[in-house]
């Protein structure tokens, strides 16, 4: 099996080695993928769009549905995550553990059987506890707000530096899934509930493709942004540039959410109970 | 000697990506473990990722964003200064779009195990063997 499997990648490298001579080479820019329209988008964004990052232009405005079908399918993730592990509250865990904060002595409390989570006594501990540790619960704390807010300068800032919806929403996703690691999932789930991740997750969607459908009935072609001139008080190419920014907003939200939706549930097997 | 320099210079930015396709492709098809067949599917998915932005490259142009696009001196713009900023799109968003469709393999993953107390293929394979009359 094994033998059969390296001469099977073995063949399939060579074919592609013998291709590769055909490909234009490094750095080329007469290759054939730099012709078509890519020299169009290079060109002509400043005067369509007024946005000077075209990375962000194409993304959000010449291949709008592209980026809005993407976003669904990231949604559709977390859904299939959702749909697949969680495990409803009524089946409660073989058993709690309280620590006593006083004599650290913990408690076991089996057959569903729960003390008060909030007391200056007890703490509500993981099964698999590892001792807090001062350095890293510190570290985080101060790190994880610079995060999120270059998290949302990177939102924010995508017209003019790298940046945009997508790389600002895992940044700030990333932030809450370190809060959650360094401290633990209870903890997480108070400040962002899992039904606030889903809430946000398909607001997030919906906002992106409320924008297209708010562009069609003021009377341009869906994700049209040009048609938010007159509510917006600009002119047609300034409106687009609007438009890009409450898309990627819309993205950034999304793709926050359901990164947090995700790990609540893989990381607690979908009990979102006791996690890493 | 001078036209195997430039040759290499030229097309080792597909080797490479060979080299990593081929690597994920081995583990994706001769690994037992689904965790490895896992990671062998996102190394493989980082070899297309490495090969559309190495595509996009040109010599001597710079990151697709307009410099002074908003300055007074309104001046033209040629693509030749900037590199293809297409195949950045199509990464970016496929870039997140695999963490996402990562978390489904790795939850999938998870109902196996709690199903069958383990992730090796063929003890999986014996399992259901087991469990279903023939």
């Amino acid at each position: 099996m094994r033998a059969l499997g390296l001469a099977t990648v073995f063949c399939f490298g060579a074919i592609l080695f013998y291709i590769s001579f055909d490909f234009p080479g490094w750095g080329d820019e007469n290759s054939p993928a730099s012709q078509h329209v890519s020299p169009y988008y290079i060109e002509h964004t400043m005067d369509d769009t007024s946005v000077p990052n075209i990375v962000t232009a194409i993304l959000a405005d010449y291949r709008g549905y592209d980026t809005l079908f993407e976003t669904a399918v990231i949604f559709s993730a977390g859904l299939a995550c959702f749909f697949l592990l969680r495990i409803p509250e009524r089946q409660a865990p073989p058993a709690r553990f309280y620590r006593h904060l006083a004599t650290g002595i913990t408690f076991r409390i089996e057959k569903g059987g729960r003390l008060p989570e909030d007391t200056d006594e007890f703490e509500r501990i993981d099964s698999v506890w590892v001792p807090y540790d001062v350095i890293i619960g510190m570290t985080c704390r101060l790190v994880v707000p610079f995060i999120q807010l270059f998290a949302l300068y990177v939102i924010a800032h995508g017209h003019h530096s790298p940046g945009g919806g997508f790389q600002g929403g895992v940044i700030f996703g990333a932030a809450i899934i370190l809060f959650a690691i360094s401290n633990n999932l209870r903890r997480t789930l108070k400040r962002m509930s899992e039904k606030t991740s889903a809430l946000l997750g398909s607001l997030g969607v919906l906002i992106y493709a409320g924008t297209g459908i708010l562009c069609m009935v003021l009377g341009a072609g869906f994700l049209n942004y040009s048609a938010l001139a007159s509510l917006l008080g600009v002119d047609p190419v300034s409106a687009r540039s609007h438009g890009i920014l409450i898309v990627e907003i819309g993205v950034g939200i999304a793709v926050t959410a359901v990164m947090v939706w995700i790990y609540y549930n893989l990381s607690s097997a979908g009990r979102q109970d006791e996690g890493l | 000697m001078e036209a195997l320099g430039s040759l290499i210079l030229a097309k080792y930015n597909y080797w490479a990506v060979i080299a990593l396709l081929l690597i994920g492709l081995y583990a994706m098809i001769t690994k037992k473990n689904l965790v490895k067949k896992i990671i062998g599917m996102n190394i493989f998915q980082t070899a297309i990722i490495l090969f559309y932005v190495s595509i996009g490259s040109k010599k001597g142009a710079t990151i697709p964003i307009i410099t002074h696009g908003h300055g007074d001196a309104s001046h033209a713009v040629h693509s030749v200064e900037y590199i293809n900023p297409l195949p950045h799109v199509l990464m970016l968003t496929a870039i997140v779009v695999s963490v996402a469709t990562l978390g489904v393999a790795l939850a999938l993953a998870m109902k196996v195990y709690s199903q069958y107390g383990t992730l090796e293929e063929d003890e999986i394979r014996e399992k259901i063997m087991e469990s279903e009359p023939v």
